[in-house]
């Protein structure tokens, strides 16, 4: 302890991070005979970031489980990532990733982590995804648990903010521990520090000012600083720095934190309008699920960075509710002022909508044949008339998930250099090497299958790397 | 809801705003009964959230498990805003109206009761302790101290009054959570089967996860021995009544008795069960815990414990010269107990059970899905 900290001066694997990518890394090195010390940021209730707000995960199986309706091929993954990503994603990696998934379930299940059985089949079970018991922070407890009774050291509080990389070889990191910075040399790094999500000024370099219109719906603590220390010491990059997932979310949320309980799910309900009261997107154009996660991007690109979902009494209780209550009038015109929007723009927009109308048969569990006509943007499916009283209007914002710049690595995680060397002993996984996966777009639950199947291989190759 | 409309308390109010919470993120749903049951609502008024207070057993999983627990601003403590709630309800809806107040005021209305009662039959039957040298060993002696029509009159009367005046709530706190389904033959065995396991003790599987990280188990073993405990001994009484009245017989009995078996076996249940939860309250990690409430509960536990430790002792010294006393002991605190059911927290186990049934009568259907994407 010659640091002066409680942390060692040296470990065999240090691994920076806190959440899933960081632990499965922890316990994959552990299990491959190394010493570990994980340094979190967070204090310990806020540990693990953002794997703290999660509920699931994908992996590819071949028949159904206990948590799984049926199988997920290989294949029908592949197809899935490929068209949420439009093809941005490194192939042979992805396939990769999507190989050793199938393997997943079992190992984070060994780790003591519990997955959502079904209960007399209401409770959600999916054919793709399978849920956490409890959700993300049960999951990371399990995790904690294992760790700990292998002899992984934590540390809380203890935030990295300077690493010590000469030619591409990992030497020391520097931790901040309280009022004094130490250093901790290590044979091999795992950087499983998430990305930039909560870094405002870097947010705001590739966005502008619009970033400061942003909702943060994870951690404040993944600010990116590993990341930058890592491509500043000759890391290559991967992925468009504007590129992230991002939903609409209650514009009333915390500014970061406000985790699940602020997304809505009502958009396919009704319009959608910017702050000139006019529409802008197919609100009916997919199924939500494969639609949610575009929003964050076109609610982010309106004036303002600031939209208004309306729809009316026909669909309240139809769709999932959130934390705050929808705001309320009983005409049009005083819901548009309550919203401080021009209310004859917002009039004549909904007018506009609502002659454009073909009235079909509604069933908002498929691809209804209830569209408008000679409308642009059309609303493809589950267009109804905004007509019943009362009206509801909710405000919402751009809500950031994660970003997707990252690191390269190859299929051992290894973080390659710009000279397209890997580095010999500093890998990554999780969100900071998710856009080697995801250039862009998103399937739900992969986030969490990025962390794990690339945590597992990291701490493997790092505890492997040690031994010789 | 009428006549049993009921008016959100603070905690109510704070068990709505969880509710809220809990709806739009529903991670805990695999965990217990509450979240399921939860899910059936969009909105949560009084009468409901005090079903969904009843349904919480309290095992701690949900709190463990939330990113929203405090010190997140959202503050979302689900086991201590529900046991505030069911205090609350319980105030509610108790009857006659006004008597609820004994909810709020800890555990010093049982304490006095208790006290009053047992000191009443030490000043009552004083004059005829001294007749017997104080040894009640043979059959009938109980009966030269109080006559057994006393007794019957006694206790049935505190007996009746108290189902009658627990029944009265529990009827209230039904009307309350609005009309439910039709209650079947199976509805009734699946709540309970929950209530006899004790099923959602266990924090979605784990046990209850309530001092530590690591799951432990022993809440439910010991709620299940003053559980059965207060059963048997329940049952004792009963066969010695039909002793009393069918055979002719009179207590005290032998040991080897079948009312001297069951007693004791219930007593030793309570005498080992109440200590037990004691126990576990104590260690609990505060924050699952209900502070305002604690002295009713302990009230509750330490008179379930006397029951069963002043039945045992009578048994084992009703030979010796302190049987006389200890019978004034025995039969004080089990008035007090009857007299006090109504306005304390044995009153958990039939709301409990109520809701339980509404649940099982609910069925696994009719909640809205929740999706994959987050
Ligand atoms: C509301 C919400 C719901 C989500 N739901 C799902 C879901 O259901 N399924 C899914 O697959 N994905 C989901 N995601 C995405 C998912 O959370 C992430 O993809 C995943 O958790 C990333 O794991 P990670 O380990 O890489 O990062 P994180 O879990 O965010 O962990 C990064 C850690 O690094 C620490 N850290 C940061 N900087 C430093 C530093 N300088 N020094 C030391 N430590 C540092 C942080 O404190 C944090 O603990 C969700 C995200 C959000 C916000
Ligand atoms: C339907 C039947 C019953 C159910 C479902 C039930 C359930 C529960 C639960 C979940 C608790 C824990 C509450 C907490 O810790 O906050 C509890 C506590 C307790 N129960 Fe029961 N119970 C039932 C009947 C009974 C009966 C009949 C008795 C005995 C007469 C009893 C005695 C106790 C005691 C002594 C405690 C501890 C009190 C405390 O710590 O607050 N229960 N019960
Ligand atoms: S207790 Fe927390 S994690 Fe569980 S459902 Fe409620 S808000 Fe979600
Ligand atoms: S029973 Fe346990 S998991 Fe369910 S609500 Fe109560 S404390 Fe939470």
């Amino acid at each position: 302890m010659a640091n002066g900290a409680d942390l060692p001066d040296s470990i065999d694997t240090l691994v920076i991070g806190g959440g899933n990518a960081a632990l499965c890394a922890a316990i994959s090195a552990r299990r491959g005979g190394a010493s570990v010390l994980v340094l979190e940021a967070a204090p310990e209730f806020y540990r693990g970031g953002n794997t703290r707000h999660t509920r699931n995960m994908r992996c590819a199986h071949d028949s159904a489980t206990a948590f799984l309706t049926g199988p997920y091929t290989e294949e029908e993954f592949w197809q899935d990532l490929l068209r949420v990503t439009g093809g941005e994603t490194d192939e042979d990696l992805a396939r990769h990733m999507i190989a050793e998934s199938k393997d997943m379930l079992d190992w984070i299940g060994q780790q003591g982590v519990r997955f959502q059985p079904s209960l007399g089949g209401t409770l959600s079970l999916g054919r793709t995804n399978s849920f956490f018991l409890g959700g993300g922070r049960a999951m990371l407890k399990s995790l904690y648990r294992t760790a700990e009774a292998l002899g992984v050291r934590v540390a809380y509080e203890a935030e990295v903010v300077g690493l010590d990389i000469e030619d591409g070889v990992f030497r020391a990191a520097r931790v901040r521990r309280g009022e004094r910075t130490v250093s901790i040399g290590a044979r091999t790094l795992i950087a499983a520090a998430g990305g930039f999500e909560a870094n405002t000024e870097w947010l705001r370099d590739s966005w502008g000012p619009a970033a400061d219109n942003f909702l943060i719906r994870g951690t404040p603590y993944n600010r990116g600083t590993v990341l930058r220390l890592l491509l500043d010491a000759g890391a290559m990059p991967v992925g468009d720095p504007t590129q992230c997932h991002a939903v609409a979310i209650d514009a009333r949320a915390p500014r970061f934190d406000g985790g699940i309980i602020t997304r809505l799910d009502c958009v396919v309900f009704g319009v959608v309008v910017n702050a000139n009261a006019e529409r802008f997107y197919d609100e009916g154009e997919d199924v939500w699920p494969k639609r949610y996660a575009i929003w964050g991007r076109l609610i982010a690109a309106q004036p303002g960075q600031i939209a208004y979902i309306v729809f009316d009494a026909k669909s309240l209780g139809l769709f999932m509710p959130s934390l705050f209550p929808p705001v309320q009038a009983n005409d049009l015109g005083s819901l548009a002022a309550k919203l401080g929007l021009d209310p004859s723009r917002f009039q004549a927009t909904l007018a506009g909508f609502n002659a454009a109308i073909r009235d079909g048969t509604f069933d908002h569990t498929v691809l209804d044949d209830c569209r408008t006509e000679g409308l642009d943007p059309p609303k493809s499916h589950w267009a109804r008339r905004i007509d019943t009283p009362p009206f509801y209007a909710y405000p919402v914002r751009p809500g950031i998930t994660f970003t997707y710049l990252g690191v390269r690595v190859d299929r051992n995680a290894r973080i390659r250099m710009q000279d397209g060397r890997p580095s010999p002993n500093m890998f990554a996984a999780g969100e900071i090497m998710a856009g080697n996966v995801l250039g862009r777009g998103y399937a739900a639950g992969i986030g969490m299958t990025i962390g794990s199947v690339f945590g597992r291989i990291a701490g493997r190759e790092a505890a492997r790397h040690g031994r010789n | 809801m009428g006549e049993t409309e009921m008016k959100a308390g603070a905690a109510l109010e704070e068990a709505g705003r969880i509710m809220t919470i809990c709806n739009s993120c529903r991670y805990c749903e695999g965990l217990c009964a509450v979240f399921p049951a939860m899910e059936r609502h969009t909105t949560f008024d009084a009468g409901t959230l005090a079903h969904l207070a009843s349904l919480c057993h309290g095992c701690g999983a949900c709190l463990d498990d939330c990113q929203f627990a405090p010190p997140h601003e959202f503050a979302v403590n689900v086991p201590r805003t529900m046991a505030a709630a069911r205090r609350e309800s319980y105030a509610a809806h108790a009857w006659p109206r006004g008597t609820g107040i004994a909810f709020l005021h800890g555990g010093r209305i049982t304490a006095a009761v208790m006290l009053a009662s047992i000191a009443a039959f030490l000043l009552v039957l004083a004059p005829a302790m001294s007749g017997t040298r104080g040894v009640l060993a043979a059959p009938g002696a109980f009966y030269r101290l109080m006559s057994h029509q006393m007794m019957v009159a006694v206790f049935g009367l505190a007996f009746v009054y108290a189902v009658f005046a627990i029944a009265a709530g529990v009827r209230r706190f039904w009307r309350a959570g609005g009309a439910a389904r039709a209650i079947g033959r199976t509805t009734i065995a699946v709540a309970l089967n929950d209530a006899a396991r004790l099923r959602y003790l266990d924090g979605g599987g784990a046990g209850c996860p309530d001092t530590q990280d690591a799951p432990r188990d022993h809440r439910k073993i010991y709620h299940h021995l003053v559980f059965y405990g207060f059963g048997l001994c329940f049952a004792a009484t009963t066969v010695a009544t039909l002793f009393h009245y069918v055979l002719g017989r009179e207590a005290p009995y032998p040991f080897l008795s079948l009312p001297v078996l069951l007693g004791t076996a219930g007593g030793v249940g309570l005498v080992i069960g109440a200590p037990g939860l004691l126990f576990e309250k104590l260690r609990r990690k505060r924050d699952f815990a209900d502070a305002a409430g604690r002295p009713l509960d302990l009230a509750f536990v330490l008179s379930l414990f006397l029951v069963g430790l002043t039945g045992l002792a009578l048994l084992a010294l009703r030979a010796t010269p302190w049987a006389a006393v200890l019978l004034c002991l025995h039969l004080g605190v089990v008035l007090g107990f009857f007299l006090t059911m109504p306005y304390g927290k044995f009153v958990h186990g039939i709301w409990r059970f109520a809701a339980l049934l509404r649940h099982a009568a609910e069925g696994q259907t009719g909640a809205a899905e929740s999706d994959a994407a987050t």
